[in-house]
């Protein structure tokens, strides 16, 4: 599948079928720090992923001023 | 995964409320938990003008959404800080969310105004971006709710920050700074009241709002934040979240009920030095206020009053 990942702007080439939460463990990725999502939906972690997904990873966290 | 609520297939899963909602489910958490948070520490009452803190990010965006569909007068406000690209981008999140939703917006933009933008105010003044931006918005959103009559300046602080930011605070035993940690700070002369209806939600949780809603808000992060202080605060807790959820929200809401009474005495001492400004009329505890101060560093000018 294909993977859309944020700052920097990037995409990767990850084999499916696999479990979101796996996708996540793969990457790195805090599970608090991130939502996944394919096509246009939200997924949640038990969901499967499939070669032919479309996938975003976009990362949630923003900071500076408060 | 099930919704909660209503048993339909989940779209998204809150561990610290070991829940799970579908789109419409999660909708209705996120007003129920802003209700419930303005309602609990009594945030905006009725015939309130709300004025709306807009960065063109997703939580002060998902804010503004939520307080309309609440029924609240709410106009928005939205700064330009003169940071590039990033300003642009995020300006016109906020003017297209305006727009989509019929709402008023009311635009400042520090460099035509003040004559400087905030990295190189933040160079000359010697101060850190974040520090420079903080104080500026502060100021300013004060400024622009005093000047257009409102009772309520909204912003879009969200669990994870509060939590970061007492973390920081707790770190350093700021007393002065945990003092101020409220909800709600009321206002007085030459202040609106401020405000945070977001404390009850998360910030994976707000992005998952604009997601679903639609709300087409700027995903990048300012290029003037990255690395600072705070990102490393919320990394840490979401280390600890991950571990055990729940964790956040039992250090935010511990403090707020438990240890923020003890330590409140000391915002209220600092308030009773106020007195306005001779630059710009604004409240502030020192001979000249700290915007001003970062006004004169960076070059820069007061608007002309008409």
């Amino acid at each position: 599948m294909r993977v859309l990942l944020r700052n920097p702007r990037r995409e990767v080439e990850v084999p499916g079928p696999l479990r979101v939460g796996a996708l996540l463990e793969r990457l790195e990725l805090n599970r608090e720090s991130v939502l996944v999502i394919r096509g246009d939906t939200l997924v949640t972690d038990d969901a499967v992923l499939e070669d032919a997904d479309h996938v975003e990873v976009r990362p949630v966290i923003s900071g500076g001023a408060t | 995964m099930k919704c909660r609520r209503c048993r339909g297939p989940a779209v998204l899963e809150v561990r610290r409320h070991n829940a799970a909602f579908c789109a419409d489910c999660f909708l209705h958490h996120c007003r129920e938990q802003v209700r419930r948070a303005v309602h609990d520490h009594d945030m905006i009452r009725p015939g309130d003008r709300v004025l709306v803190a807009v960065s063109g990010g997703k939580d002060s965006l998902a804010l503004w959404d939520l307080l309309l569909d609440l029924d609240y007068d709410a106009d928005g406000l939205y700064l330009g800080l003169g940071i590039g690209d990033y300003s642009d981008h995020s300006g016109q999140a906020a003017k297209a969310f305006a727009a989509g939703r019929g709402a008023r917006l009311v635009e400042v933009d520090i460099p035509s105004e003040y004559g400087f933008g905030i990295p190189d105010g933040a160079a000359a003044a010697r101060r850190v971006p974040c520090s420079a931006c903080g104080l500026s918005k502060r100021h300013l959103f004060n400024r622009a709710a005093v000047d257009g009559g409102y009772d309520v300046v909204a912003t879009g602080h969200n669990l994870d920050d509060e939590a970061a930011v007492l973390l920081g605070n707790v770190l350093r035993w700021s007393t002065e700074y945990l003092g101020r940690q409220q909800p709600v700070l009321e206002g007085g002369a030459g202040f609106a009241r401020k405000v945070k209806p977001l404390i009850r939600l998360g910030e994976r949780e707000m992005a998952a709002y604009c997601v679903l809603e639609g709300i087409d808000y700027i995903v990048e992060e300012c290029p003037m934040a990255e690395g600072n202080r705070h990102l490393g605060y919320k990394n840490a807790l979401n280390e600890i979240e991950e571990q055990s959820p729940g964790s956040k929200a039992a250090f935010l809401f511990g403090f707020l009920d438990r240890v923020a009474p003890l330590v409140q005495r000391t915002a209220e001492e600092e308030r009773e030095g106020l007195h306005p400004c001779p630059g710009c009329g604004s409240p502030t505890v020192s001979e000249v206020c700290a915007f001003c101060k970062l006004v004169d560093r960076a070059g820069g000018h007061h608007p002309a009053r008409s």
